[in-house]
C-alpha cells in the first residue's frame, strides 16, 4: 500500500522546465530515495510534495486522498537550505515551529523535553541559536522536523553538517523511525548511505524520472556478469586458461595474491570460469561484482547524456 | 490560536522584548520633547556680544543706533575710515560700520568685519540704519514720528476667519494650531510607515538569509507570513505609539505639577501636541499670548476650537496602519526579492518617491486645506495616509473622510495582493539579484 503517490507531475518556471512527467509512488513504512544530479528538478517536486508550489499538470495523493492543505500537519520537511532564527532560543523557537505544525502547547512540550533529553541537549535550551554550532543547529532541526510524529518525511540532504558519529546517530533515529510506522523519502548524494538505508529508489535527471525501483532489483538490473576472482599463481598462466570464451577486464596483485575482473558472455556460468582456470591457478576465491549506487547512477546519467 | 496569531505572536514579542524597542520608547518623549525645547533653549543662549565701530560722515546716526545685549556700537566721530579699520585689526573690535557723507541720496553703507557676525546681526544693523532714517526723513518732511506710530496704532483691526458650515454656524478657526497638529501628525504617519516598514523588510529578510523560510513555509502559506509579520509589526508600532502617548502626558503632568498645579488641569486631555503648541510660541509669540491671558481651564477650548481630539487620535490610528499597510506589503515583497539589505536600494525608490511627495506637498496643502489638490492627494491612496492628517484639524467633511477611508482599504488589500504574489516567489529565490522585469514576471507565477 502507498502513502504517497505523484502521478504525471509536470512544472514549468519561466526559462525552464523542471519536471516533466514524473511519477513517483511512495511504499508506506519504506525509506524512497530521491536521486539525481543538481538541478535535475528534486527540489521542485519536494516543494510540490510539501505544497510550497504547485504542479502545473498531475495529481498528488497522500493516504488515498487528493493531497490538500490539512496535510502538511502529516509531513515532516527538512529542507536542504535550512537554518534557523539566529537571535531566538533553542528552546522557544523549537516550541514554535513545532506549533505551527499544530502541535498543542503542552505537547509540543513534552515532545520536545522527551527529545532533547534523548539527544543530551538539554543545556542548549535556553541558549541563542547563534551560540550553537552547525552541528548542534542541525540536529535542533532535525528535532523540529520529527517532533510532530508525521507519517510522511522528507529529508533534503540530512546528513550535511554532521559529523561522522552524528551521521550515524541520524541514520540510526532514520531506520528507528521507519520501523516505527514512518514513511520516508531521502534525498541526498551520498550514494553509500542510499545502498544502506532505501528501500525504494527513484532517479531523476534533467526533469525526468529515468530510473525507478526497489534498490536491489535495480543493482540486480545493473549487473553485467562480471566476476571477481583471487587466486596464487602465475598471471600469465591465468590468462591463457581464460582463453577467448572470457573478457579480462584488470587484475591487481598484493601480497602474492592477485585479483582479477572477468566478464562473462551471456550463456557462461561461475562454474565455466571456475573448470577454466583450475587447472593453471590455486583459486582463493570468486564474487559476482554487483554495481554500487555510485556507479548506477553514473552509468545512468552518462547514458542519457549519450542518448541526447 | 490559528497558525497566523502564532506568527503574530512571535514577530510582535520577539521586537518588544529587544532592548532597543524598549529604549526608544523611554526616550522618544523625551526626544521629542526635546525637538520643541532645545533650538527655544538654544536661541535664549546669548552670543558673544558683537561690538561694532561707526564711522558716520553724515553725522545723522551718532549715538541714535539701536542697541542690544549682544550688539554695540561705538561711535568715532572724525576718525577716518583707514584709522578706524587699523584699529578694528589690532583691538577687541569685531566690526566696522561706515556711512558715508551722501548715505541720504545713496542708501548705501559698509560693514567691514574680522568674523562673521552672523545673519541675525547684520540684520539688526540694517534695520537699526533703516528705521533711523525713516525717523529722520520723517522730521525733515514735518511728519511728527509719534502721530504716525499713534495712527497706525488707531487703524489695527482683529479680523476673526470663521469657517460657515450647511447649518449656517459659524466656529472660530485657529488655523495657526491647526497647521502645528495637522503637519506634526503627517510627519508622524511619515516617519511610522518607513521606520516600521523597514522592520517588516528586514526581517523578511533575516527570515531568508538565516534559511528558515523554507522550513516554516512548509506549516504555512507564505501570504499567512507575510501578513503574520506585517500584523505583528502594526501591533509594535501601535504599542510604541500608545506608550509614548501615556509617557509624553506623565512627562507635562510632572513637569506641569513642578511649576505649579494649576496647569495640570487642563492637561488631561493630553495628547504629544501639546509640543507642537510649544514651538509656536517661540515662533509666533502674539497669538499665544492672547491664548494664554485667557484662563487656563479654557486654554484648550480655546486652542482646538473645532478640532476634535478623539476625531483626530482616531484617525490617527487609522491612517498609521491604513498606510502602514499599503507600504508594509511592498516593504516585505522587498525585503522578499534580495538576498541583503544593500540590495534593496534600487527597489526603494517607487515607495519612497510617493511617500516624499506626500511629505512636500503637504506644505501647499496647508496653504489651502480644501481645494482640488488637496482633495485628490487625500484620496489617493498612496498619499493620503499623511496629506489627510495634514487636512484634518481644518476639518473635513464625513463624507469627503469615509472616501478616503475606503480608498485606502481597498488601496492596501490591493497591494498586499500584489506584494504577496512577489514575496512568495522571490523567499525562495537565492544567489542572484532581481531585476524589475523579473518582478514583473514573478507576479504572473502559478500557485
Amino acid at each position: 500500500m502507498e502513502l504517497f503517490k505523484a502521478e504525471n507531475i509536470t512544472k514549468a518556471y519561466a526559462h525552464h522546465v523542471a519536471l516533466k512527467g514524473v511519477s513517483i509512488e511512495v511504499k508506506e513504512q519504506s525509506i524512497f530515495g530521491l536521486l539525481g544530479p543538481n538541478g535535475a528538478g528534486k527540489t521542485s517536486l519536494i516543494r510540490i510534495i510539501n505544497q510550497i508550489t504547485g504542479p502545473d499538470e498531475g495529481q498528488l495523493f497522500f493516504n488515498g486522498e487528493r493531497l490538500n492543505a490539512k496535510h502538511v500537519e502529516q509531513i515532516g520537511y527538512l529542507p536542504e537550505e535550512r537554518g534557523l532564527y539566529k537571535k531566538m532560543k533553542v528552546g522557544e523557537q523549537a516550541m514554535y515551529l513545532a506549533r505551527l505544525k499544530g502541535l498543542s502547547q503542552a505537547d509540543a512540550k513534552k515532545k520536545l523535553k522527551y527529545w532533547f533529553e534523548r539527544f543530551e541537549i538539554q543545556a542548549w535550551w535556553n541558549k541563542k541559536v547563534e551560540e550553537l554550532s552547525k552541528g548542534m543547529a542541525q540536529k535542533v532541526q532535525f528535532i523540529v522536523t520529527i517532533l510532530h510524529e508525521p507519517k510522511l518525511l522528507i529529508l533534503d540532504e540530512p546528513f550535511s553538517g554532521f559529523d561522522p558519529i552524528n551521521t550515524n546517530i541520524i541514520k540510526e533515529e532514520i531506520l528507528k523511525l521507519r520501523d516505527a510506522g514512518a514513511t520516508i523519502i531521502f534525498s541526498t548524494h551520498n550514494m553509500g548511505s542510499v545502498e544502506e538505508l532505501c528501500d525504494h529508489i527513484a532517479l531523476i535527471n534533467n526533469s525526468e524520472k529515468i530510473l525507478d525501483g526497489p534498490v536491489k532489483q535495480v543493482r540486480k538490473d545493473f549487473k553485467k556478469n562480471v566476476f571477481e576472482i583471487e587466486f596464487k599463481g602465475e598471471m600469465l598462466m591465468f590468462t591463457n586458461a581464460l582463453g577467448h570464451q572470457f573478457e579480462l577486464i584488470d587484475h591487481s596483485k598484493e601480497d602474492g595474491l592477485t585479483t582479477a575482473r572477468v566478464k562473462l558472455t551471456k550463456e557462461l556460468q561461475p562454474n565455466d570460469l571456475l573448470q577454466s582456470v583450475m587447472p593453471a591457478v590455486q583459486v582463493h576465491s570468486l564474487n559476482e561484482v554487483i554495481p554500487s549506487m555510485n556507479d548506477i547512477f553514473i552509468q545512468a546519467v552518462n547514458e542519457r547524456k549519450n542518448l541526447n | 490560536m490559528g497558525k497566523i496569531g502564532l506568527i503574530i505572536k512571535r514577530e510582535y514579542l520577539t521586537r518588544v522584548k529587544k532592548r532597543s524597542f524598549i529604549i526608544m520608547t523611554l526616550l522618544g518623549p523625551l526626544l521629542m520633547g526635546s525637538i520643541a525645547i532645545v533650538p527655544a533653549w538654544l536661541a535664549m543662549q546669548n552670543e558673544e556680544v558683537q561690538e561694532v565701530i561707526v564711522v558716520d560722515e553724515s553725522y545723522v546716526f551718532i549715538g541714535g543706533l539701536q542697541e542690544t545685549e549682544s550688539l554695540k556700537f561705538f561711535y568715532k566721530p572724525g576718525v577716518s575710515r583707514q584709522e578706524a579699520k587699523e584699529a578694528l585689526l589690532e583691538d577687541k573690535y569685531n566690526a566696522l560700520l561706515y556711512i558715508p557723507a551722501n548715505i541720504l541720496s545713496s542708501n548705501a553703507v559698509v560693514l567691514e568685519y574680522k568674523k562673521n557676525p552672523g545673519v541675525s546681526t547684520v540684520y539688526q544693523i540694517e534695520k537699526g540704519i533703516e528705521d533711523k532714517l525713516i525717523e529722520y526723513k520723517f522730521k525733515k518732511s514735518g511728519i511728527e514720528k509719534e502721530w504716525l506710530d499713534n495712527t497706525k496704532k488707531q487703524s489695527q483691526i482683529t479680523m476673526d476667519t470663521q469657517k460657515i458650515n450647511q447649518a449656517g454656524k459659524g466656529k472660530t478657526d485657529k488655523t495657526l494650531v491647526s497647521t502645528g497638529v495637522g503637519m506634526f501628525a503627517g510627519i508622524l504617519i511619515y516617519i511610522f510607515i518607513f521606520l516600521y516598514g523597514a522592520q517588516v523588510m528586514r526581517g523578511v529578510i533575516e527570515e531568508k538569509t538565516s534559511r528558515i523560510v523554507e522550513v516554516i513555509i512548509s506549516s504555512v502559506k507564505p501570504f499567512q507570513l507575510m501578513m503574520g509579520k506585517i500584523t505583528g509589526v502594526a501591533m509594535v508600532g501601535l504599542t510604541q505609539f500608545l506608550l509614548w502617548v501615556m509617557l509624553t502626558f506623565l512627562v507635562i503632568t510632572a513637569v506641569m505639577s513642578a511649576f505649579g498645579g494649576s496647569a495640570v488641569t487642563p492637561m488631561k486631555k493630553g495628547t504629544p501636541m501639546e509640543e507642537i503648541m510649544g514651538v509656536q510660541s517661540q515662533a509666533q509669540p502674539s497669538p499665544m499670548d492672547e491664548i494664554t491671558s485667557t484662563a487656563p481651564d479654557k486654554l484648550l477650548d480655546n486652542l482646538f476650537g473645532h478640532i476634535s481630539i478623539p476625531t483626530i487620535l482616531l484617525s490617527f490610528i487609522f491612517y498609521f496602519i491604513g498606510g502602514y499597510l499599503l507600504y508594509g506589503a511592498f516593504f516585505a515583497a522587498i525585503g522578499a526579492a534580495v538576498d541583503n539589505e544593500a540590495d534593496t536600494q534600487q527597489f526603494m525608490l517607487p515607495i519612497t518617491i510617493p511617500l516624499i511627495f506626500s511629505f512636500v506637498m503637504a506644505q501647499f496643502v496647508i496653504n489651502n486645506p480644501e481645494g482640488p489638490v488637496a482633495f485628490w492627494l487625500s484620496v489617493i491612496p498612496f498619499t493620503s495616509p499623511v496629506i489627510m492628517m495634514v487636512r484634518l484639524p481644518f476639518g473635513v467633511p464625513l463624507p469627503e473622510l469615509l472616501l478616503s477611508m475606503g480608498v485606502l482599504i481597498a488601496g492596501f488589500v490591493f497591494t498586499t495582493w500584489l506584494a504577496g504574489k512577489v514575496y512568495r516567489v522571490g523567499i525562495l529565490m537565492y544567489g542572484k539579484k532581481p531585476t524589475y522585469r523579473e518582478l514583473w514576471k514573478w507576479l504572473f507565477y502559478r500557485g
